[in-house]
């Protein structure tokens, strides 16, 4: 789906963006320098095809914004508002100044971190037990309706039984990350397995591949893209779920700094932390999905 | 004492309540060396029967007896070169083979040993040159041929082709045939092939076991193929004895054993 969607804003974007990549092509006609001309273009040419449009976007925005937010009873602050309060969170995200007054890269790298923790963890257990529910039968009936129900629960809703269970927001936010993002991965996981050519079981069977060598070699591999779909699902969970743990629980991550910036009011921070948040979800997203299209290189096409 | 014995084989699957007999009452004797091929018309099970003799599905009643020794479990002694290739995706044409030759010669041979195992069981299907392509990036015939590289690296006591040629065309068929006969004829593999092809069954047999129609499919008979290797095609188009046995099979499938769904 994602794919499908990602594709239809690139054709959308070749589109708009020709007519002004073309005047780029007329000005070298040197013949002596075709070769070296003929291999920068294309490279420009996909610049400005992919990079142009997003920013003319952004753009819009900030100037329909600028608009909107300018008048004397506007509650929120326009961009240049922004710019003026919050220059030293945009310019410089890794300033130190004491253990509050510290830059968003920070912070986020606090975020990152715990998500790493819960969401590493999620994945290794999200893949064993999804692995277990996909093989046995037994497994599904047991443990499959009572997974179904927990999957639906709101992340913020397992923080207080967290709290009281380790008795430190640390331990908490990563249960809440982990708890959140595991889901996606055992459910995938499983469907995976369920879905492995009954012709690879032959083969491993012929071989008489023991269960560790079966799970490792054929298991793992063949549901790949199923577990990559759910880790990416999973990633993109853990993420939304941090901020809002971070908000309840304190500390040093974005999500406190948030909370913190509107108890002092400051919207012109939120708004910045707000963007940094979605630019590194972004990345992680995209992080996950280049490592699952290396791992799966070649396993969906047979 | 023959070197595999199907001894009264019956096969019923069983689903909730009802249940379907496939095979009745077959019984064969193989002997070692031996290129035997089963043809039938689609659904009779002789797929059913070389998994059964795999040890892939099991057995209602009767038994399978290699060298004597009863088999119910699936082995690398009994390679099979699956229909479909049945190669893994994610590994490359070296790799595939690498699998199993590790996984059967892991503690007899040393790396190198095993190295060169894999790259002459390549040679001898002339796969050797694509060792580092994946699947994906060979042709059809050339992903068959891997199979059989893989099946050969067992080095089986007995080689399982389950249609190994029916998706490809007649020409990369005809090649293929070729070369398992080279094979064959070097090895001296025995070997059993599912087939529903009677020009390949009477080239590459030298008995071909006709199975009659399901449900409780039977053997009808088994038919001796008295042609002299080295086999050579062109050459028997006009041969008096492979005419003989291909009228016979095709006798037995479209005279007496007409598949009547197939109209």
């Amino acid at each position: 789906m994602g794919r499908a969607v990602l594709k239809e804003v690139e054709t959308g974007a070749t589109v708009v963006a020709l007519p002004g990549a073309k005047p780029g092509v007329v000005p070298l006609p040197a013949p002596a320098r075709k070769p070296l001309s003929s291999r920068l273009l294309p490279w420009l040419r996909a610049i400005l095809v992919n990079v142009l449009p997003p920013l003319v976007t952004v753009a819009l925005i900030a100037l329909f914004w600028q608009i909107a937010a300018s008048g004397p009873q506007s509650s929120l602050p326009p961009p240049t508002k922004i710019w003026e309060e919050a220059k030293d969170l945009i310019v410089e995200p890794f300033y130190w100044a004491g253990s509050q007054d510290i830059g968003l890269g920070w912070r986020i790298l606090v975020s990152l971190q715990r998500v790493a923790i819960g969401f590493s963890l999620a994945a290794i257990v999200g893949v064993l037990l999804g692995a277990l529910v996909g093989q046995s039968v037994w497994a599904m009936r047991g443990l499959d309706p009572v997974f179904q129900v927990l999957r639906t629960v709101p992340p913020l809703a397992w923080l207080p039984l967290s709290l009281a269970a380790f008795r430190d927001s640390q331990p908490s936010a990563i249960f809440v990350i982990f708890i959140t993002a595991i889901w996606p991965v055992i459910i995938n996981t499983a469907v995976g397995i369920r879905n492995i050519p009954q012709d690879y079981r032959n083969v491993a069977q012929v071989l008489r591949l023991n269960q560790v060598e079966f799970f490792f070699k054929i298991m793992v591999p063949s549901a790949a893209p199923y577990i990559f779909t759910g880790l990416r699902i999973g990633v993109g969970l853990s993420w939304l779920a941090i901020v809002a743990a971070e908000m309840l629980t304190g500390g040093v991550g974005i999500g406190f700094f948030i909370w913190d910036a509107w108890n002092s009011s400051r919207l012109s921070d939120i708004i910045v932390a707000l963007v940094y948040i979605g630019v590194v979800g972004f990345l992680l997203d995209r992080l996950v999905a280049f490592v699952g299209a290396i791992v799966t290189r070649g396993t969906l096409v047979n | 004492m023959s070197y595999l014995k199907i001894d009264h084989v019956d096969k019923t699957f069983q689903r909730g309540a009802t249940s379907t007999p496939v095979l009745k009452d077959i019984s064969l004797e193989i002997e070692k060396g031996e290129y035997v091929s089963v043809i039938g018309h689609s659904g009779c099970g002789k797929s059913t029967l070389l998994n059964i003799i795999a040890g892939l599905t099991p057995i209602t009643s009767g038994a399978v007896l290699l060298e004597g020794r009863e088999v119910r479990d699936p082995g690398p002694e009994r390679a099979v070169v699956f229909q479909n290739h049945s190669l893994l995706p994610w590994l490359t044409v070296y790799d595939n083979v690498a699998l199993a030759v590790n996984k059967v010669f892991g503690g007899r041979k040393s790396k190198a040993e095993r190295h060169d195992w894999i790259m002459h069981n390549l040679d001898l299907v002339q796969m050797g040159h694509a060792k580092d392509k994946r699947p994906a990036e060979i042709s059809g015939g050339m992903k068959q041929r891997v199979g059989i590289a893989r099946g050969l690296a067992m080095e089986p006591k007995i080689l399982l082709l389950d249609e190994p040629f029916g998706a490809l065309d007649a020409l990369t068929r005809a090649h293929l045939q070729d070369s398992i006969m080279q094979i064959h004829a070097t090895l001296g593999n025995t070997m059993i092939m599912i087939t529903h092809d009677v020009d390949e069954a009477v080239l590459l047999s030298d008995r071909i076991v006709m199975m009659t129609n399901g449900p409780s499919a039977r053997i009808g008979e088994v038919l001796d193929v008295r042609l002299a290797r080295p086999r050579k095609r062109l050459d028997l188009v006009s041969d008096r004895t492979y005419i003989a046995a291909r009228e016979a099979v095709l006798k037995f499938l479209y005279e007496r054993h007409r598949f009547v769904e197939a109209a």
